[in-house]
């Protein structure tokens, strides 16, 4: 199970991405961050803290559960329907600039569902899109505005992160399938 | 997640299976906050909602349940109906079959009627109230109610008082509330006691003053008109005097009591107008969360019915 | 014509009987019974050992549906079902349509019956016209014309005032009064049992005191008038005691039956193996478990006098509706007798000789019928029981024209090998 990113290079990447965001945006006016349930939200956080730190303001931060909007969802040959959860977006998103966050970008399905979602709660003036990791294997036209980590991997590989807040431990490891 | 594809009652549910429901409730509650209140999630599934019994509140409460969800809906109520040509209950559940309707919610008279489509057709059966059986999405959205208010359901004193034989709200209600760990009351003249109430698993009592005493939650039950033709009560004005809910009654419930009813109200015969429309009263938020359980209902039994595909 | 049935025991408590005989039937009476007789000329019909002779079973309480609703079951259909349940005989239900209170719907009946050919037939008239309870019908008429016996049944004889005369007339025409006991108050609109199962399930019950007070009332009526009573399709343990204590007052002629339904199941069968089943739905109800002890009590110390089918077919598109829209009733003809051998003899309820007097000699008795008898001289009216037979219970495979049985899939120990009237062989059980 090869680690490919421990807290140090994880927690400078996010670093890195909210001085992105400063240095696009020219500021943290009119920024919104809604991070995509489970592992978008504390990562969604972090960056929030980041650009505090930084700059010293507050940009307000949501949770989107895509679960609803999924393509796959009655589809599925078997297996129990997934756990809806809470969608909390406190905040109007209207002419704001969201900054979408995820923690793996692969087919670009969920960030597709993420979008129909988010175009349901306002129109908002742009969405940018933040990964912790892309994987590739895109099945869908989108593409990340950052990017904490750009990972090659077969599509039988499995890229999971773990972050603290979840998962006690801060990293992402790589799994190959078992027996290969 | 359901082990059942059907909802044909609380009796077939779970502990946690109704913990899930809830659950995802409080999920579906979020999207009437918004300012597109539709998700989806049902695209291209076909509901029907086959009333066979007049029902404003509850069909209304399905069909925005289903229309948040995006699924095509179609309602049927009895009056406009073959029903009263004759046909039977089969017959019109296999011309609507015909259109293959991925899930039918049902009212019907008839004790076990629901029960019955769900032997014979291939929709999966959502009951809206049968007879005086159960009406299972009803308990859920009272239980989701009063989880909201009290955080909790294991430990409180509900008490339900009313024209208790008649009542499929109580019957699912005592099964819901109970396999969540509620103490049941049930308080009622003892004319309109079902056979063996006790054995239901609620405390019997003819005095809506030991009811009411320390309850965290009273649920009215309405009392029809035509109770006084089975002899059942002489008058609904002795039933008010005897049973109804008066803010002087109230006032032996806990401070934080809530009251609720699952409509439609009779005021001044189980009801108090002032404690219906009062501060403890919180009956409009049971319709509004009416939606919510239904949306999680039918997100839930659509997994199902992929499984059983 | 000669048939000579070799080598089984006959039970025939009616002349003392039992043990291995063989039984010579001449010219379709019983010739004679004795311990071997030999074949002379006879057709002999071997039976395997354990078989019993019996005289011809009896159904006291059938609904054949003829006129009027032969879409449920005719004579015809109805009396191979009763020769393929081992009854050579029933007595059916006036409940016709139109109601048999009339000898001309007498007459069609047996008219159906000759040509069936199968079974006896003897029909019951109507108490009243119409069984409205309005105005006695023409018992004497009705009398001559074949009935053996009066009863509104479907309904209860509607006054005490009707209930009395019916029993002082039909006292005078020497045939009993039989009684759907049920105060209709009490029974309102009710579908099942009053009790806890019905109070969970949402369906109107309907108490056993119903049953009861309507037999208390007509056992004080019989012992007013003297005339004969006898309660249909007894099922409360309160009305088991009433019989109870009226026999043993003594100075009454009350008579009962319970079907085998009413001993065998409870009304927890509304909830598995299926709920809602109309299929156990009949009226009286399912009782609980109280009251089906009470019936098998009753059945072990003589208070039930029969054991009677109220065999109530019904269309399969009548019973597939709402639970209570559906009609009350099953068949009962072809279930019977392994049910009684399962439930009551192998379970060691009763002996042999008391099931035959359940379902023969005593309700030959009742309707003063030339069966029930293995006397010599008597019409040759013969069951041939294999009690160690297994039989399975399939609806599809009843003769009846209809399959309303909750019995279907039952795996029972006891069966009917061949069944005789007026010494023809009209049934015979390959299987048994």
């Amino acid at each position: 199970m090869p680690q490919v990113m421990d807290a140090d290079r994880m927690g400078r990447a996010l670093t890195r991405i909210a001085h992105e965001i400063l240095e696009r945006n020219r500021g943290t006016s009119e920024l919104a961050l809604v991070g995509i349930r489970t592992r978008g939200v504390p990562l969604a956080r972090r960056i929030a803290h980041s650009l505090r730190d930084i700059n010293g303001e507050e940009v307000p931060t949501g949770a989107l559960d895509i679960t609803l909007y999924r393509d796959d969802l009655m589809r599925q040959p078997v297996g129990p329907q997934p756990v809806v959860r809470r969608t909390e977006v406190p905040f109007s998103i209207d002419d704001k600039r969201i900054l979408l966050v995820d923690d793996v970008l692969y087919t670009g399905r969920t960030i597709r569902a993420a979008l129909d979602a988010l175009i349901d709660f306002g129109r908002p003036r742009a969405i940018q899109l933040i990964v912790l990791v892309d994987r590739g294997h895109r099945e869908l036209p989108i593409k990340a505005d950052y990017v904490g980590k750009n990972l090659p991997t077969s599509p039988k590989q499995s890229v999971q992160v773990r972050l603290q807040e979840i998962d006690g431990a801060d990293e992402v490891v790589i799994n190959d399938p078992e027996g290969v | 997640m359901l082990r059942s594809r059907h909802l044909l009652g609380i009796a077939d549910l779970d502990a946690e299976e109704i913990q899930r429901i809830l659950d995802t409730a409080e999920a579906m509650k979020e999207i009437a906050a918004r300012p597109i209140k539709k998700v989806p999630t049902l695209r291209g599934r076909t509901v029907v909602n086959l009333f066979f019994e007049p029902s404003t509140r509850t069909r209304m409460s399905f069909e925005v349940a289903e229309k948040r969800l995006s699924a095509d809906t179609l309602s049927i109520a009895v009056a406009t109906s073959s029903v009263t040509k004759g046909e039977t209950l089969l017959d019109t559940v296999r011309n609507l079959e015909a259109m293959a309707p991925d899930m039918i919610v049902m009212r019907h008279a008839s004790s076990g009627a629901p029960h019955l489509l769900a032997r014979l057709c291939r929709s999966a059966i959502i009951n809206a109230g049968d007879g005086m059986h159960e009406h299972p999405t009803q308990a859920l959205l009272d239980a989701f109610t009063i989880r909201a208010h009290k955080k909790r359901l294991d430990g409180l004193k509900v008490s339900i008082v009313g024209d208790l034989m008649h009542s499929r709200v109580l019957r699912s209600n005592i099964q819901l509330l109970n396999k969540m760990g509620a103490e049941v009351w049930a308080c009622g003249p003892s004319t309109l006691m079902p056979t063996d109430l006790a054995r239901f698993g609620v405390r019997p009592t003819t005095s809506i003053d030991e009811a009411v005493d320390q309850a965290d939650v009273v649920m009215m039950l309405r009392i029809q008109h035509e109770r006084m033709h089975g002899h059942f009560i002489p008058s609904t004005r002795e039933y008010f005097s005897l049973f109804g809910l008066t803010p002087e009654r109230l006032r032996r419930a806990k401070d934080d009591v809530i009251i609720m009813h699952p409509g439609p109200m009779n005021r001044g015969v189980e009801i108090d107008s002032e404690v219906a429309d009062g501060p403890y009263s919180v009956i409009l938020e049971q319709v509004s969360n009416g939606v919510a359980v239904r949306m999680a209902v039918l997100y839930l039994l659509a997994g199902q019915e992929a499984e059983a595909d | 014509m000669k048939t000579l049935l070799k080598g089984g025991r006959v039970i025939d408590p009616a002349n003392g009987r039992d043990g291995e005989m063989d039984v010579l039937i001449e010219n379709g009476t019983i010739a004679r019974v004795a311990r071997t007789l030999p074949a002379d000329g006879a057709e002999v019909f071997e039976l395997r050992r354990g078989w019993i002779v019996a005289p011809g079973l009896i159904d006291m309480h059938v609904h054949l549906r003829e006129p009027g609703q032969e879409h449920k079951e005719t004579v015809a259909t109805g009396t191979a079902a009763a020769v393929a349940g081992g009854f050579t005989a029933v007595a059916c239900m006036p409940n016709t349509d139109p109601i048999n209170d009339h000898p001309g719907i007498t007459e069609l009946i047996l008219r159906k019956t000759a040509q069936a050919n199968l079974a006896r037939v003897y029909p019951i008239g109507a108490v009243s016209l119409g069984s409205r309870g309005e105005q006695l019908a023409e018992l004497g008429a009705q009398k001559a014309a074949g009935c053996v016996g009066f009863t509104d049944d479907g309904r209860p004889v509607a006054t005490a005032l009707l209930m009395r005369r019916a029993l002082e007339y039909a006292g005078m025409l020497g045939v009993p009064i039989i009684d759907h006991c049920e105060d209709p108050s009490l029974k309102g609109d009710g579908v099942a049992h009053e009790g806890y199962r019905a109070a969970t399930m949402g369906l109107r019950g309907i108490p056993g005191v119903a049953e009861s007070i309507m037999v208390e009332r007509d056992i004080a009526l019989a012992e007013l008038t003297g005339g004969a009573f006898h309660v249909a399709h007894m099922s409360a343990r309160q009305s088991v005691r009433a019989v109870r204590d009226a026999k043993m007052r003594g100075g009454s002629r009350v008579t009962c039956e319970v079907a085998p339904h009413h001993f065998i199941l409870t009304d927890e069968s509304l909830e598995r193996p299926t709920r809602y089943d109309t299929n156990v739905k009949m009226n009286p109800p399912l009782r609980e478990q109280a009251d089906r002890d009470a019936m098998l009590d009753g059945i072990a110390d003589g208070t039930v006098d029969v054991i009677a089918t109220d065999h109530a077919p019904h269309h399969l598109d009548e019973k597939l509706v709402e639970f209570d829209r559906a009609p009350f009733g099953i068949v009962g003809l072809e279930t019977a007798v392994p049910l009684v051998f399962d439930r009551l003899v192998h379970a060691g309820r009763i002996g042999l000789p008391r099931m035959i007097e359940l379902l023969s000699v005593n309700p030959a008795r009742v309707l003063a019928l030339p069966g029930g008898s293995l006397a010599e001289g008597r019409p040759a009216d013969v069951t041939i029981l294999a009690p160690d037979a297994p039989v399975s219970i399939r609806a599809s495979a009843l003769r009846s024209k209809s399959k309303n049985t909750p019995f279907d899939g039952w795996s029972l120990r006891g069966g009917v090998a061949a069944t005789i009237v007026g010494g023809r062989v009209v049934y015979r059980n390959e299987q048994a």
